[in-house]
Formats: C-alpha cells, structure tokens, sequence
C-alpha cells in the first residue's frame, strides 16, 4: 500500500480539528499569560539591576528544566492547591489537562520576553528619553508614548521566541490530560504509527513556521515602521487563530471521557470503550497518553470518566499494601477500599497485564525450566534484561528475596526491543508483560511464579465518582467484562504494534469486539 | 535692568559626586531677553540650562522663573510652560513631524483640531512647507530640518521662555547661519525670553543680547559683548579675541565681496 493512499492520513485528519484546536487554545492562554507576567516585570525592573538579575536567573533555571518535566511537575503541585483551596475555602479546580499545562508553558514562555523587554527597554537613547521629560511628559507618559513604542521591534522579537517556544513545547502536554497535536506523536510511538508520528510533527512544526512568519511580518513592520506590514502580520494572526479555534467552539458537552495511559494496550481498549458507548447511543471521547500517575487522580477528580487499569499497580500505588494476595481476593479487596473514595471496580476485563519472567520456548525445554523456581538452578550463569524501572520494582526484590535469583548480569532496555533480544539469545531471560503481543510472535514462554512473588495485575475497569449509579454507561460496558483472555489481548497487542493501516488503536478495538462479542 | 526677570539663579549650586558642576552661581535673564551662555565642554553650561525648568534639581541657592521659586512649581507643569531645543533635535523617531510638534498641546490636553491648526502654523513659522513635511518621519529630515521641527515643538505651547541646548551646533555653516538668524527673528517677533548654550563665541556675538561665560562651574563675566570685551579675565577675553583674529584672517584670505 502507497504512503499517500494509507487510510491513516483520513483517520489523523479527522482529529485535526480537536487536536489543533485545543493546541492553539492552550498555547494562547499560555502567552497571553506569559505576557501579563513577563512585561509589567520587565518594565518594573528595568532600572533596578539587582532585581532585574534576579528575574533573569529564575526565568534561565526555568528554561533549564525539560519541557516534560516542568509539564509533569505542574500536576501534582496544583493537585496539592487544589486539596489546600478545597479544605480552606470549600472550593477546589481541575489540576488535569488546561490549567497545568498553560501554567508551565506559560512559565516557559518568561524568559525570552522578559529578556527582550528589558533589552529593548535600556537600548533605548537616553536622549529621547531626556527629551520626553523635556516636553512635559509624566514618567508614566514617557514611557507609554516613547519607551514602549521604541522598544516594542525588540519585545515583539521576544514575543516571537516564545511563542515558538510554547507552540514546540504544548505538543507534550498530552500526558497531562491536555488535548494537542502532541496526541498524534505520542499515540503514535506507542502503537508503531509512523503516519501519525510523521502527522503531529508535520501539524506542530507548520503552525509554528505560520506564527513565526507572522509575527516575524508584525515585528518588521514595527521596526520599518510600515502600518501595512504590521497590520497583514496581525489580520492573519486573527485569521489563523480564528481557523483553529472556530471549529471546536460550542463543542461545550464532549460526553463520556475515556481515559488511556501511554501503551499500546491502552489506546486499544479505551478505543473499544468508547465505541461501545457509542454503540449505546452515549457520546464519548478517548483522552489518551495520560501519564500512569496523573490518570487515576483525573478520575477520581471526574476530569475522565472511566479508564482501564490493573490491580496490582493500585494495590501498591494508591493502597500502598506490600503483601500479595490472590487474584480474585485481591480485586475484591481493591474494589471495597475504593468504593470510599465513590470509585467503581465495575469488573475485571479477563486477562492479567504482570511482570513475569519470560524465555524462548526451546531454551526453557532444553534446560527444564518450566518455572521460576527451576530458574534458580541455571541463574548464575544466565543474564537477565527489564524495562527502565523493574528492576527498581517491589516486584524484583520479591522475585529475588522468594527465589534467591542471582543472574550473572542485569541490563535495562527498551520495552519494545526486549524480546527481540531474548529470542536472539542477547540475553537469556527478560522481564516481560504477561498481554504482550510479541510473546506469541517469538515464541516464547513466560514462567509460573508458584511462590507468588509477582502480584496479580487484573485488568480492572473503573468508573469515575459520578457515574457510579449510572446504568446506561455500565450496562453498555458488561459485554467486555470477563471476555478478554490473555491469548486475544496478546494477539491485540501484536497486531496495534504493527505499522500498516490495521495496526490503528480503532481498527483493532473493532477487530477485538467482533472476536469476543459472541 | 527696568523689566521684569523671566529667570533668576541666586548662588545656585550643583555637584555631581565630587565634581561641582554648577558652583555658586548668580545670573538674572529679563524678560525679552536673549542670552547666551558660553563656555567649552564641562563648563557646567548645560547643568545650568537644565537647573531652570528641573531636568536637573539644584542642591543649592534659589532659582526663580517668572517670579516663583522652581522648587514651589511642578515640574511637569514646568516643563511644559518652559520651550527646550534638545541638541541635534531630541525628535521621536516613531512620530511624524506634525505629532512631534503637537506634543506638548497633546499632553496639556488640547483638542485635536487646535492642535493640528497650530502644527500648521508652527511649520510655516519655521519655514517648513506643511503639506510636505507634516507627515514625514523625523529619520527622512535633514539635520537642519530636524532642528526646525525641533524649535517648532519647544514653540508649539506658546511658551513665554525658550531654552536651547547648543541647538544649531551640529550643522553645516550655512544652514547654522541661516537657522539661528531665523531664530533670532522669531524670538523678536513672538516676544521670547531665550537662553542659549553654545561653545562658540562668534554665534553668541552675533545672536544674542548678553552672553554670560562659563568655567569651571562658574559665571566668569556676564553683560553684552562690548561688556565683556572690559572684562579682566584672561579666558574671557581669550575667548573674544577668537573671533576677531577669525575676521582677520579671513580678511587677509578672501578676496573682499565686490572689490576689484
């Protein structure tokens, strides 16, 4: 199939409207916060040195800071406001999706326009300032009709570098909650979607290149001091805004909210979710890429509506419970301890998402390894690779302490290139996902833990508070419930993981309910 | 002196850290009056010039304009009763030259119309033709029609005193010559009480009424040129012989306009 004729370009440019839209929106609100901040600082410190250091240095630590990390950190520290205005004034906001990601970007916008500011405030000729006091003017006069004005090539320069700035950075914003054409390049990575990577980037890079250019026509007209230029720079700056946010205005009720985390697994289910809302006459809308923190406090705040997530990540997340218990009792548990905070459990999906240790078929027949205590024998001369963060995991010192595992040598890796590198013998075992589709592709084979080190990961659908008596929405999701075996989520997963025009979340959320809705 | 003053400085003083720019000073400008203050660079001329309408603030003495101690005057009003010519022009590159001269009438908040009827006047005054220079921007103006607008604008709020910092210095000769000699026109038509700082005697001699000289801080002579030309002082009198010995030459040089 032809680049140019792949049905996934239609499906990226049907979110078009939504994802620049909302991208737009939220850079914005950034700038114009940005500004209101940046240049009252500006024009407040431009005499005072000291200050004027100062600013300067927070704003360049500020920009020192990842733009992901400034996002993410934006999160809890408004979710921590959020409880403080709830408990002390009876009010609480939504610390997901707009507000935090317009605070960060809005901070990251600071520094070019402060520094232009005052650069462009102090390059002035003090002559002319010495003659605006000579005509009579008050120093507020001055500066109003001399200093900015003169200054204002220089600031919109500034302006121009942040908005850049802001525009490049809003694309990762997705992970907390807010929608952008970031959407297309995070969705896109976790399921192989090279079309929708190529899209985002596409989409974010042209907007960016069409504000720069129009600003740069504003700014050149200032600095020419050409009406006209200035005035074309500012009608298309209204016409491009306009073009963006016109489309989704009035859009006001968006229906049920779906949540998903940033795998492929994720994209998949919340896709079927909504199309089973959908298919019951309920309006509902996927939220994708949340980040695995941020996602369960969006909905316990109500900010989504219902996600998928697995049971022993919340019996160690959010009970903080060390112990294990079996699969069944533990979900029981689990869903008694969240009914406090009004959440749902409304059933388990069927299928495990765990860590397990996993090997290559042959290898394990060959060496008589059917278990993780088989695996201890052998250890010492094996080497063992996981993810960025498993070895750091409860789950591995339980494994170790249970077992007494010692491996030769420990390597962290990319999730995706794990079990290419077990099934060429790169290393020997792996920590892999129990609903990985790429365990049947090779072949391999994941060991049993009859000591129960591993806790149970139970895919586990939750309900936001205020749906929880809500009938239509459960009756509509009971046909998922207990359907999905571990061999239909693996052979899910594999297929999203491909990179043709099948592999779409939407496309194998239909070919996954046409398989379990018998 | 019969008239009334429009300037007095009594022992006025001003320091700069250790450097006492304007030292004790005591000058009177009548009403009417053009005066010249000479003196080379650092002589204190301009920190004088600015003492009288609060640019700068005297740590010192009394100075009085229009009979009223400065210091009982705000100094915004001030400003905008007082005319200033800034050297080379102090124009604002973004106005055009009808708003730079309609300023001062703008910030006292006079109507649009008044002032655009003004603008027209002061143009002609200055001998700029309005239709072609009222919209242009200062940046397309040569320098000695930036210093027209710039005299237009200290003129455009019908101030009673003019103060002029070396405003015709950075010009070529003959537009020097036919600039100050069309000041000096106006300030006799409209009436002004005028100080003028320059550094060379020969404009003060032939502009102005009285001319003070200036060293150091300090007034060392002050009267009309034929006064000063009996003054004892050696830099006063080395400055007046400059001119004279200029003449000389001249005389010596060029052949005499009309002779054989």
């Amino acid at each position: 199939m032809s680049l140019f004729t792949d049905p996934r370009w239609g499906e990226a440019l049907s979110h078009l409207p939504d994802y620049l839209g909302n991208h737009v929106r939220v850079s914005l609100a950034a700038l114009a916060l940005g500004l209101a901040v940046s240049l009252p600082l500006a024009i407040l410190t431009r005499n005072r040195p000291a200050p004027r250091g100062i600013l300067l240095a927070l704003a360049s630590i500020v920009q020192t800071v990842p733009g992901l990390a400034l996002l993410a950190l934006f999160y809890p520290l408004l979710l921590l406001a959020a409880s403080v205005t709830l408990a002390w004034f009876g009010v609480s906001f939504s610390a997901f999706g707009f507000l935090p990601a317009m605070l960060a970007l809005a901070l990251y916008s600071m520094l070019p326009v402060l520094r232009n500011g005052i650069t462009g405030l102090n390059g002035i000729d003090p002559a002319l300032i010495e003659a605006a006091k000579g005509v009579g003017m008050t120093a507020r006069q001055s500066l109003v009709m001399v200093e900015l004005p003169l200054a204002l090539p220089v600031m919109m320069a500034g302006i121009r570098t942040a908005a850049v700035w802001v525009i490049g950075t809003a694309t990762l914003s997705t992970p907390i909650g807010q929608t952008s054409l970031g959407n297309y390049i995070f969705a896109g990575l976790q399921t192989q979607n090279w079309v929708f990577v190529l899209f985002g980037c596409v989409a974010s890079a042209l907007l960016a290149l069409a504000v720069d250019q129009l600003l740069g026509l504003i700014e050149s007209g200032l600095r020419r001091r050409s009406r006209l230029r200035s005035g074309l720079g500012a009608v298309g700056m209204a016409a491009l805004v306009a073009a963006t946010l016109v489309p989704t205005m009035g859009r006001s009720s968006q229906g049920y909210v779906v949540g998903a985390k940033t795998f492929a697994e994720q994209y998949v289910l919340s896709a079927l979710m909504k199309d089973r809302l959908q298919a019951a006459g309920l309006s509902a809308t996927a939220r994708s890429g949340l980040g695995s923190s941020v996602i369960f406090e969006a909905l316990k705040a109500g900010d989504i509506d219902l996600y998928v997530d697995y049971s022993g990540t919340l019996w160690a997340n959010q009970l903080h419970r060390t112990d294990i218990k079996p699969r069944a009792e533990l979900v029981a548990e689990l869903k008694t301890a969240l009914a406090k905070d009004n959440i749902t459990l409304l059933g388990e999906l069927g299928f495990e998402n765990a860590y397990a240790l996993v090997m290559p078929r042959k290898r394990a027949e060959a060496l008589g390894i059917r278990t993780i205590a088989d695996l201890t024998a052998h250890a010492a001369t094996l080497s063992i690779a996981g993810d960025y963060e498993f070895f750091s995991r409860p789950e591995w010192a339980a494994l170790q302490k249970a077992y007494g595992l010692q491996f030769r040598a420990q390597r962290q890796m990319q999730p995706d290139f794990m079990y290419a590198a077990v099934a060429s013998g790169e290393v020997d075992v792996i920590a892999g996902y129990t609903s990985d589709g790429l365990i049947a592709k090779y072949d391999l084979v994941t060991l049993d833990d009859p000591k129960h080190a591993i806790p149970p990961y139970d895919a586990i659908l939750l309900l936001a508070p205020k749906r929880a008596g809500d009938e239509r929405l459960q009756a509509a999701l009971q046909p998922l419930l207990g359907k999905i075996d571990i061999a239909t989520m693996r052979e899910a997963n594999l297929r999203a993981s491909g990179n043709d025009a099948n592999s779409s979340p939407d496309a194998v959320a239909r070919w996954l309910w046409e398989k379990i809705k018998q | 002196m019969s008239s009334k003053l429009a300037i007095s400085y009594q022992t006025a003083t001003k320091s700069f850290g250790s450097l006492r720019a304007v030292d004790d000073v005591s000058l009177d400008i009548a009403e009417g009056e053009f005066l010249a203050v000479v003196g080379g660079s650092g002589s204190g001329k301009t920190t004088l010039l600015r003492l009288a309408n609060r640019l700068i603030e005297a740590d010192g003495g009394t100075i009085t304009v229009e009979g009223e101690d400065v210091r009982n005057v705000d100094p915004v009003a001030l400003r905008r009763r007082i005319g200033y010519v800034f050297q080379s022009g102090g124009l604002f590159p973004h106005l055009s030259v009808g708003d730079n001269i309609g300023i001062t009438p703008k910030l006292l908040g006079e109507p649009a119309t008044t002032i655009a009827t003004r603008v027209d006047e002061l143009l002609e005054l200055v001998q700029l033709d309005r239709a072609s220079h009222r919209d242009r921007l200062p940046e397309t103006l040569s320098g000695g029609q930036r210093q027209r607008v710039g005299v237009a604008r200290a003129l455009a709020a019908k101030p009673r005193i003019v103060l002029m910092d070396e405003p015709f210095g950075a010009l070529d000769p003959l537009t020097r010559d036919t600039l100050g000699d069309d000041y000096r026109t106006l300030h006799r038509r409209l009436g002004l009480t005028t100080v003028m700082i320059t550094h060379d005697m020969t404009e003060a001699i032939l502009l102005a009424d009285r001319i003070a000289v200036m060293r150091g801080g300090k007034v060392l002579a002050q009267g009309t040129p034929a006064e000063l030309s009996r003054s004892c002082d050696a830099y006063v009198l080395e400055l007046l012989r400059t001119p004279r010995r200029q003449v000389e030459r001249l005389n010596a040089l060029l052949p005499q306009s009309g002779a054989a």
